[in-house]
């Protein structure tokens, strides 16, 4: 089994994002960076997958410079390779054309499985998985909470319907697979396999390389802003003690939650 | 402005987020002179579609549609988008549309602005979208050429349609073959329901900012000292921390208790539509930009491990 697993760098939940003065991007000296959550899910997955049944796993992810550090925390995990797809020309592509990107660099490595989050924590798309699977004529299924290899040419996905239904899928190889949260426990990384990182490849990927696919974006973004405030939200301030104190006699007298 | 909207039918019942986004399309066609037909796979919810105010209602009858299989339903639209030709496809973004409308995008290469809040038309159409889980919006047009959007649920109000009396057109599809590579099976629940959390006056629910499992017990304690059920959003169910069935939001349950006390929990759409019918909502968070400020009838912005435990002990000696 030959998998691919899509992994974006993405600011960490917990930085304090500031829209820069060009109001397009973000003030980028004070985010910390990491994988993006879902993905680390598909990345294990894989690593999983891949333990049971052979074959190998290639990370792969399309950023800025410091986009590289994605790839070398998916090799210390144990991920046999990586693509790095980086050019200035992708920053401001939409998703389609980025999905054009990814097809022109996966298509030759005839992927058995590509696996991906199921939406970016930044953007949320929640695109790019079908796109590819469109563009590379492959089967798909979206927000996996479980997998099962059936035979060399087919994959059984336990796909998350909303309201706490699932549903399996039998889909035929290739196939483009996106992963939901939860669906496993990823693996950190261990001493042995930073270690490993350095003896790992990774192939770089520009422009130049998937010319004839890539298009120019037909989306623009405008600006970026932070929401209006609609509803008149009371605030409780004080020290702990005195917020507590407010709480117990809002719970009591207006919520009436005391007895 | 030819607008096409897609909509989804649950075992011929309209599912109420396609509705909010015939509605959005609505809104649409009366800023920009436009005209709104609705497309459905099922002919038991046409009558109802021709009761609002569209110009027709389409409908597709063919066996391979009647349970939802992507690449039936892709072929489906794809046909009908070439024959119809739409100037905008417009999708409730339900778990259904995600396993689908991105995929039309690449087929019939036209860029798809996918999960919107809203609309504007100032100069030009502008979608609006939340991006980094709610702390920004963007606002995005198209530079040329069809296209389709989808539209978040709750971003407009189903009460809003406007009714009318639209005729119903049978058009056909080609399917053959379409279907092959993707076989879904019977949907089913996991056993494990056991907790009901509409039981409950109090709700405490906790989100990552619990930071780690011994913490729950913080938590737990104060739901216990109200009376109340312990709840999590997503993050604290995928780390195993509390049981799945106590998860709340749209992959979770939805829950309207009396309070609704968030700890630690950033206000994520897909946890907002799981709570936001709560009668008050009460949050804690030390990030006084989270989302879920913005639904609070009440916020603290502070430390939870510096209030919780303060608060449970002043609850025990009221
Ligand atoms: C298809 C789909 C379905 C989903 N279904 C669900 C669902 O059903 N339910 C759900 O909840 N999510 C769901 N999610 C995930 C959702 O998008 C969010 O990722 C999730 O809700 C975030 O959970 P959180 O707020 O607990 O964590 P985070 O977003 O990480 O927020 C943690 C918050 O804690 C605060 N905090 C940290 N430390 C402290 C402290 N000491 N004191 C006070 N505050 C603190 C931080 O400021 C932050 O706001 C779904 C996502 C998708 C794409
Ligand atoms: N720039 C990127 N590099 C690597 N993977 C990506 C990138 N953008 C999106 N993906 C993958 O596609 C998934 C869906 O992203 P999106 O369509 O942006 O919501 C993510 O969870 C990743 O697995």
């Amino acid at each position: 089994m030959k998998i691919c697993v899509l992994i974006k760098q993405v600011p960490d939940k917990d930085s304090s994002l500031t829209i820069a003065d060009d109001h397009l991007t973000l003030v980028e000296n004070n985010i910390t960076w990491v994988s993006n959550e879902s993905d680390n899910y598909a990345l294990e997955e894989a690593l999983q997958l891949r333990e049971k049944h052979g074959g190998e796993v290639i990370a792969c992810t399309l950023g800025k410079d410091s986009a590289r550090q994605v790839l070398k925390d998916a090799l210390a995990k144990g991920a046999d390779r990586g693509i790095f797809i980086s050019d200035s020309s992708f920053e401001s592509l939409d998703v389609l054309s980025l999905g054009k990107v990814f097809a022109s660099t996966l298509e030759k490595e005839n992927f058995d499985l590509i696996m991906s989050g199921l939406q970016s924590d930044d953007q949320g798309n929640s695109q790019l998985g079908l796109i590819i699977a469109e563009l590379l004529n492959m089967s798909h299924g979206t927000l996996g909470m479980g997998t099962e290899i059936i035979d060399d040419s087919t994959i059984r996905l336990k796909k998350e319907l909303e309201g706490g239904w699932f549903q399996w899928t039998k889909l035929s190889l290739p196939a483009s697979i996106s992963i939901q949260s939860g669906i496993n426990s990823p693996r950190y990384a261990t001493l042995k396999g930073i270690m490993m990182v350095k003896k790992k490849t990774v192939d770089e990927i520009n422009a130049s390389d998937v010319a004839s696919r890539a298009s120019a974006s037909n989306i623009t973004v405008k600006k970026l802003y932070v929401p209006d405030k609609t509803k008149e939200t009371q605030f409780i301030e004080g020290s702990p003690d005195e917020i507590s104190e407010q709480l117990v006699k809002l719970f009591k007298n207006d919520i009436k939650v005391l007895n | 402005m030819k607008i096409l909207v897609y909509i989804q039918q649950d075992e011929g019942k309209i599912n109420s987020v396609s509705l909010e986004a015939l509605k959005g399309a609505q809104d649409i066609a009366a800023q920009t002179n436009g005209t709104v037909s609705a497309l459905s796979f099922n002919a038991d919810v046409c009558s109802q579609l021709a009761g609002y105010d569209v110009a027709e209602v389409l409908v597709v009858e063919d066996d391979n549609l009647n349970t939802f299989n992507p690449l039936f339903y892709l072929k489906a639209l794809e046909d009908i988008a070439k024959a119809e030709s739409p100037d905008i496809i417009v999708f409730g973004h339900t778990y259904e549309a995600r396993d689908w409308a991105p995929r039309l995008s690449a087929r019939l290469d036209i860029p798809f602005i996918s999960d919107c809040i809203g609309f504007k038309n100032e100069d030009e159409l502008t979608f609006i979208r939340s991006i980094y889980q709610g702390k920004f919006n963007s606002d995005s047009v198209v530079n040329n050429g069809a296209f389709i959007v989808s539209f978040q649920s709750g971003a407009f109000r189903v009460d809003g349609l406007q009714s009318g009396s639209a005729d119903i057109r049978q058009v056909t599809v080609d399917l053959s073959g379409a279907g092959d590579s993707i076989a879904p099976e019977e949907k089913f629940q996991e056993a494990e329901q056991a907790i009901d959390l509409n039981q409950a006056d109090v709700i405490v629910s906790v989100g990552r900012g619990i930071g780690k499992e011994e913490n729950i017990e913080l938590a737990r304690e104060l739901s216990k000292t109200l009376g109340g059920e312990i709840a999590s959003s997503r993050p604290v169910v995928d780390a195993g921390w509390l049981e799945s069935s106590r998860q709340v939001g749209s992959s979770g349950q939805t829950v309207s208790p009396k309070l609704y006390l968030a700890l630690g929990i950033s206000g994520a759409i897909q946890h907002i539509v799981g709570m936001k019918g709560s009668k008050n909502i009460v949050v804690i968070n030390k990030d006084k930009n989270a989302p879920l400020f913005e639904i609070a009838d009440y916020g603290v912005v502070g430390d939870i491990f510096e209030i919780v435990p303060k608060l449970t002990e002043k609850l025990q000696n009221a």
